[in-house]
């Protein structure tokens, strides 16, 4: 029995980073209905801003460095969510309305992270930057001269490919600068070393040993849906949002700047990403294609929990880790000695990581053939709900 | 003019099965081949996506059991590869003295042809089914999909006893009729097949797409609810365009494995099955000759990027998948014939503007 609940311990902490990394994409899956592919790299961004905390804060050393965790927390959070609203700003505004266009252009937004983290160097750094100077400095003199113009379009995009180019020549030409070339990260895995105060155990229950890192993702994760629960439904800017939600074209007669709100869902959204990837880092290295390991597993959870509801959420992220951990493990057959051979052969077959995510997956393609909305599905009238 | 046009497909034919292969080095028109046999996917995946408007992120798992279906039975067949049981030598390395009992088939070289498009139309069938009966679309179908892929990702990446894991079932060793499949004569028969089944392909996909089916079809992406006020039931519509671009997939998955010379779990990687997706965004899709522009040029693209500077590719891929959405959303083939080359003159001033209202010039149809 105590095997039985380390384990579901474990699933608890399983499904706490699930949930973690799945109530950011609530936010911006469940309420605004983008599909964001890009969602699993702003983990991986919060996780590499914990990294570099880490290395600002190592020279200090003593109880300084022990503290370098919490405001690495919040700088991902930061971080992640800037990048959240610009992402909104540039690119998935264009896309409302089009969720099957903006899942496609987020994946193209992930497929640039991932590159942009294994090999960003000062000078890939220094050319970016020159190219959108460039770029943008380019566009205002056309637009003051040419605006008028049928071709402006087609001169603009000129203008914005001679920047990208330079750009290239620039990156190029400070690459043969030795300390500039050097890739920041490279494609290689880092590692973060856990604070010591989240190492080891934080005392017992009975016999069974309560590991301080799992514990503390656990309440991490439960803070976390706490505030954005209470930032959803009590703060003004939550209630804007779910207004927003509701009727678009209603709450911007009544005057809630619509813009602002997507900017500030899809930041938050992408801030909660950030923070996940921060837990992440506690439980082992972590690397550019960290995102891919949660992306579907996290849509899975929406998809089970039913969109738009947090309590559904909670319970669906908790509910497959559970099963994740107690089949992939095969604690099962120790608890059950006694099974007939045909339920044996089966639950020996799935005890393995990557087969009981196979289970889980099954599990909810056949679950949905019950309840096509989920375990709590949105009520409303619209046709297409 | 007229005659030229219906000329066109024919003198393509032409240039891909005797010019090309006698203008490009083995390794190249080793190339193109699985260029054409990509383009069989990017057409299945226009049939569903760009005339259905059904989005499925799980064509890898077709394309890879279509792969499978014929790796093993080349695998199977020769006798070099055979460990001490006759049957290949991998599966010795895990312990397995007996050939699975799915795999016992696979001898039959005549199954195995049937099975690889069989298969895959069987699998597409029974998923589509089930998910479209519960009337789960748009996104949602995106996102089950995906999670299928997922669900075959592991399974045959974990199972080594049974597809060998994550090496995959190699057939570039293996023999047919006596001979290599991976020696350049071998390739450019399988460059042939290639060049023959294409067409083959359009073909079907044209008679889906044309007549009171593809009516349907067209119906259900623009809009599905109306169609049910008006009586028809779109399940069965879905299932069956769903199951011939598995089969398709399937086919497109076996031409690309004996030109490539490995099937692994990578064939259903997130990744791959995303990526088939912008091969018809970036031809165009809801046409028909969209898919095999955007496939082949998309892969040669990849290719020529891959070889001069490997870690760029990402970028341009990522680059090209925002592209394609934002600013080009009919792709290349749908860009020209919907206005845009002419629109694009005319901003500067090289064709002639239309005179009269747009909507009623033929010749001038702008982009909306």
């Amino acid at each position: 029995m105590e095997l039985f609940f380390s384990q579901i311990l474990d699933g608890l902490s399983i499904g706490s980073v699930l949930l973690l990394a799945a109530t950011g994409l609530a936010i911006v899956f469940g309420l605004m209905g983008v599909i964001n592919l890009a969602h699993g790299e702003f983990m991986m961004l919060g996780a590499y801003v914990t990294y570099v905390v880490q290395s600002a804060f190592k020279p200090m050393g003593g109880v300084i460095f022990e503290l370098y965790f919490p405001v690495s927390l919040v700088l991902a959070f930061i971080v992640t969510a800037l990048v959240g609203v610009l992402l909104e700003r540039t690119l998935i505004r264009k896309l409302y309305g089009r969720p099957l266009e903006t899942l496609l252009a987020t994946w193209g937004v992930s497929l640039i992270l991932i590159q942009l983290i294994r090999s960003v160097s000062s000078a890939m750094m220094l050319g970016i930057i020159v190219g959108v100077l460039l770029g943008v400095l380019f566009s205002k003199l056309l637009a003051a001269k040419f605006s008028a113009k049928p071709f402006f379009t087609y001169l603009n995009g000129l203008g914005w490919a001679v920047a990208i180019g330079i750009g290239l020549v620039a990156v190029n030409l400070f690459d043969q600068i030795r300390p500039l070339a050097k890739p920041w990260f490279g494609p290689r895995n880092i590692d973060v070393t856990a604070p010591k105060w989240l190492q080891g155990s934080w005392g017992m229950i009975g016999t069974i040993e309560l590991p301080g890192l799992r514990i503390f993702i656990i309440l991490l994760s439960a803070l976390l849906l706490l505030a954005t629960y209470w930032f959803l439904n009590k703060s003004v800017w939550g209630l804007r949002i779910r207004a927003v939600t509701q009727n678009r074209q209603m709450s911007n007669c009544l005057g809630i700047p619509t813009d602002s709100v997507d900017s500030i869902t899809f930041g938050i959204g992408s801030g909660l990403a950030g923070v996940a990837g921060c837990a992440i880092t506690l439980l082992g290295s972590v690397g550019p294609n960290l995102g891919a390991a949660y992306i579907v597993s996290c849509f899975m959870v929406i998809v089970l929990g039913g969109v738009g509801n947090l309590l559904g959420t909670v319970l669906a992220s908790l509910l497959l880790g559970i099963i994740q951990s107690v089949i992939g493990s095969g604690t099962l057959l120790t608890i059950f000695p006694n099974m007939p051979m045909a339920a044996k052969g089966v639950i020996e077959f799935f005890a393995t990581t990557s087969m009981s995510l196979v289970l889980v997956f099954i599990f909810i393609i056949v679950f949905l053939q019950f309840r096509p909305n989920g375990m709590f599905p949105q009520k409303g009238r619209s046709v297409d709900a | 003019m007229k005659l030229f046009q219906r000329l066109v497909p024919w003198i393509l034919l032409a240039i891909a099965l005797f010019i090309l292969p006698a203008a490009l080095d083995d390794f190249r028109l080793n190339l193109f081949g699985r260029y054409f046999a990509l383009s069989i996917t990017a057409l299945a995946i226009d049939l569903i996506w760009g005339y259905t408007g059904l989005l499925s992120l799980g064509q890898g798992i077709f394309f890879a059991l279509g792969g499978y279906a014929v790796a093993m039975n080349l695998m199977l067949n020769t006798k070099s590869l055979a460990g001490g049981n006759g049957i290949p030598k991998f599966f010795e390395n895990y312990g397995v003295a007996q050939l699975p009992f799915f795999w016992q088939p696979f001898w039959s070289p005549i199954f195995s042809l049937i099975a690889l498009w069989m298969i895959p139309a069987a699998v597409a069938g029974v998923v589509g089914w089930l998910i479209f009966r519960n009337r789960i679309k748009g996104v949602y179908f995106s996102i089950i999909t995906q999670a299928a892929l997922m669900v075959f990702f592991h399974f045959f990446n974990g199972q080594q006893k049974l597809f060998d894991g994550t090496n995959g079932l190699k057939t570039s060793t293996t023999e047919l009729f006596g001979q290599l499949v991976g020696s350049p004569e071998m390739q450019v028969w399988f460059y042939r097949l290639t060049v023959v089944l294409l067409p083959l392909a359009f073909l079907v996909c044209r008679y889906f797409t044309s007549g009171r089916f593809g009516d349907a079809l067209i119906a259900i992406r623009d809009d599905e609810s109306r169609l049910r006020f008006a009586g028809f039931n779109p399940v069965p519509f879905k299932t069956i365009v769903f199951l011939v671009a598995g089969a398709l997939c399937g086919i497109s998955g076996a031409l690309y494995t004996v030109q490539s010379g490995i099937v692994s779990p990578q064939y259903m990687s997130i990744s791959f099955s995303i990526e088939m997706v912008i091969w018809v965004a970036v031809g165009g899709r809801g046409t028909l000759v969209g898919p095999i522009i955007g496939a082949v040029v998309v892969n040669y693209l990849r290719s020529l990027v891959s070889e001069a500077l490997p870690e760029a590719w990402l970028f341009v891929q990522g680059a090209l998948f925002i592209f394609v959405v934002v600013l080009m959303p009919d792709g290349i083939y749908g860009w020209i014939t919907k206005g845009g080359l002419t629109t694009f003159l005319a901003a500067f001033g090289i064709a002639k503007k239309s005179k009269t209202y747009p909507q009623l010039d033929k010749e001038f149809i702008p982009v909306d």
